[in-house]
């Protein structure tokens, strides 16, 4: 039974045998611990300042439209960002393209379907665990996984399986260009003929007097000369003494192109990235799914919606925003990734944004590596001017994230 | 305390209190209220039924072999302290315990004469013919005219214009129409809590149930939302079955005609709901309605 009324003098004793701690001690450490907190957080943002000074003061100067246009150099007054700016996009959208649909599929799966058991739980804390692997982890599983594919389909240069390209046998015309034959396979040779066709690459007269190459291929008939004959140079025409064989197969690849195994390429590339960032984007979902009040599935449930209606027309909407905005940063953290892709062991030196899944590319965060790893004091200012796209890159993906939580962000109860 | 439905063997009393006849041409009001529905010699009239019902949440027994009888077109109210098994057993009659794990009972419910507890019962089906409205208003995050045509989009593909009149209705049922006609296309959620619960039982006949349960549906309202709920529930009646989990026994005496006492998990006592609160049968029920305890 509670005691409802004590003796109240004794109780007064009782509070008044503590030791007095006054009360002016107290908020002089309350203010001191604020002024040491503001004196913490401003090291951490000083350094930051620090560092956005000095790239901004290093690299803004080379900062152009130019050097956004331009490719790779070794002379860092021509180089520039373009192969790397455009393989940092296209690996993005790969990764979001996957990641997105899988992470989000198995944070419902965890969350809406799945018994509370062993299994499931197994699975929920491992995929936390994975969520704090190293990526340069996830870059060596990239290369055995999709570069190599365990080696199951050939070496990379002659895969086993490919869709969706077209092949062409390479040969050199008599001016030195190359010249390309459609073929079936790489295995074979072409007989070829006066009045076959092939394909020479167009030459431009460029600004400097240079030759620049498009990617356009323009179809000529072949004239085949005897070797004994003396002929004119001209395009398409071919030595028949000076080549009997091809000398390389080139692949012209739609962008669909696939080849088993992928390579060095833009899939392979967005996919490890995607195998970085999924089990983030899955923690982040499920803590989206969570964060929908239970009320609003039994509400769902009670009027007679299955699971699945019931996570499409009012689970997913509710937590869209918080999915987005989880999944964007997780994102931007790809972007800026450079140890998974350079255990890929892509090439640095790329002149061509890639135009199909299975073009070789480079990132920017590689690209920026690249320069600063360069003795020359030019590249280094390269580098801090690369550093300034990757964060503009980096902060428009953030406001993207913020845009679409604010847009999307409604009040739950 | 016995665990068994006691009001089989008491004498039909005749009801001081009887139900008013709502002038709606329905037959429904027509059964005399001194018969007791519990008397299988009334099958029609009886819309749920349950036997010797047993449930568990684990190891813990909620309901012990509970008898009653929920008659058609009425309005039965369940009462007792907190933890008595009412909600339990309301959430039986639509399956809403499948979504709780650790769940199960053993014994009979019947609807219409369909046992609800085989494990073959379409619960979809049985969902939509029994409706749910919750203790607390849950709106989803969406127009007030999606959250009304929510329903009826599961079940059903209807015409835009078909819809927009079924919205309409069932907000004219729900006796909220006047309040929210000129803004069906914004957010559930700006609407005040009498509102967004009269939204969602509008939500809930949208989908033309038989019965609806309701559980609690006043506890986190105003005096004067409840006051309007009470009302609509009194309007609701002669078209619905419906089952009321209610801690105020005021409420129970206004809207309910019949009342069932619940007690550590069983039915105490099960009657008219006049003679509930002016002549009860246990000790308990005495206790409780009259505000000894609980």
């Amino acid at each position: 039974m509670n005691d409802a009324r004590p003796n109240s003098n004794h109780f007064q004793k009782l509070i008044d045998r503590g030791v007095p701690r006054t009360s002016a001690a107290r908020v002089r450490i309350d203010r001191a611990f604020s002024i040491i907190c503001l004196g913490i957080t401003l090291i951490a943002v000083l350094a930051l300042a620090l560092l956005l000074a000095s790239i901004l003061i290093e690299g803004f100067p080379g900062l152009s439209w130019s050097f956004i246009e331009r490719y790779a150099s070794r002379i860092p007054e021509q180089a520039g960002i373009k192969a790397p700016l455009f393989g940092s996009i296209w690996v993005a959208s790969i990764c979001a393209i996957v990641a997105l649909p899988v992470g989000v599929a198995t944070a419902v799966y965890l969350e809406e379907f799945a018994a509370k058991n062993r299994v499931t739980n197994f699975l929920r804390i491992n995929i936390s665990n994975l969520a704090g692997v190293p990526s340069i982890v996830y870059g060596i599983l990239g290369l055995t996984l999709f570069v190599r594919m365990f080696g199951l389909f050939g070496p990379i240069q002659n895969p086993a399986f490919e869709i969706g390209g077209e092949t062409f046998a390479i040969y050199y015309d008599s001016t030195g260009e190359p010249l390309r034959v459609p073929v079936t396979s790489r295995n074979e040779t072409p007989s070829l003929t006066t009045g076959s066709i092939g394909y020479i690459q167009d030459v431009l007269d460029g600004p400097d007097g240079e030759l620049i190459f498009t990617n356009n291929w323009t179809p000529i008939p072949l004239t085949i000369v005897n070797g004994d004959t003396k002929f004119t140079p001209a395009y398409g025409v071919i030595s028949a003494v000076d080549v009997v064989e091809p000398i390389d197969y080139e692949i012209q690849k739609p962008w669909y192109y696939v080849q088993f195994p992928f390579g060095q390429t833009v899939l392979a590339g967005g996919l490890t990235l995607m195998l970085v960032v999924l089990p983030v984007v899955i923690i982040s979902s499920q803590e989206a799914l969570r964060s929908v009040p239970r009320s609003l599935r039994a509400g769902s449930m009670a009027m007679g919606a299955t699971r699945l209606q019931t996570v499409f027309r009012v689970t997913l909407p509710a937590s869209i925003p918080m999915i987005m905005t989880g999944a964007i940063l997780a994102m931007s953290r790809a972007i800026g990734e450079a140890a998974p892709i350079l255990v890929l062991g892509v090439a640095l030196f790329i002149t061509d944004v890639p135009q199909s899944l299975m073009d070789a590319f480079t990132v920017l965060p590689m690209q920026i590596y690249n320069w600063t790893s360069r003795p020359q004091e030019e590249f280094r200012a390269l580098a801090a001017t690369g550093i300034i796209v990757l964060l503009v890159v980096l902060l428009a993906f953030n406001a993207i994230a913020v845009l679409i939580r604010q847009k999307f962000s409604r009040p739950l109860q | 305390m016995s665990p068994t439905c006691p009001t089989g063997t008491r004498p039909p009393m005749p009801s001081t209190n009887a139900p008013e006849p709502r002038n709606r041409g329905t037959t429904v009001v027509a059964l005399p209220p001194h018969v007791n529905p519990i008397e299988p010699t009334n099958p029609p009239e009886v819309c749920i039924r349950c036997r010797s019902l047993n449930s568990w949440y684990g190891d813990l027994q909620a309901l012990h072999s509970v008898g009653l009888d929920i008659p058609k077109n009425r309005v039965s109210a369940f009462i007792g302290p907190s933890g008595c098994g009412k909600s339990t057993l309301l959430r039986w009659f639509n399956r809403m315990n499948d979504t709780i794990p650790s769940a199960r009972a053993e014994g009979e419910i019947t609807l219409d004469g369909r046992d609800l507890l085989d494990p073959r019962c379409d619960v979809v089906d049985l969902r939509r013919r029994v409706g749910m409205v919750f203790q607390k208003p849950n709106p989803f995050p969406k127009s007030i005219f999606d959250n009304v045509a929510f329903g009826p989009r599961l079940h059903r593909r209807y015409s835009r214009l078909d819809l927009e009149s079924l919205v309409e209705q069932s907000l004219r049922r729900a006796a909220i129409w006047d309040e929210v006609k000129d803004r069906l296309d914004q957010s559930a959620l700006g609407l005040s809590g009498g509102q967004q619960q009269r939204l969602c039982i509008a939500r809930a006949i949208a989908i033309g149930p038989e019965v609806l349960l309701m559980d609690e549906p006043c506890s986190a309202l105003d005096p004067r939302s409840t006051s309007a709920i009470e009302d609509l529930i009194r309007n609701l009646r002669d078209q619905y079955t419906i089952v009321i989990v209610t801690h105020n026994m005021q409420q129970a005496a206004r809207v309910s005609d019949r009342t069932a006492f619940f007690y550590n998990g069983a039915l105490i006592e099960s009657n008219e709901t006049d003679l509930i609160f002016t002549n009860p049968a246990h000790r308990e029920t005495e206790d409780y309605v009259s505000g000894r305890f609980g």
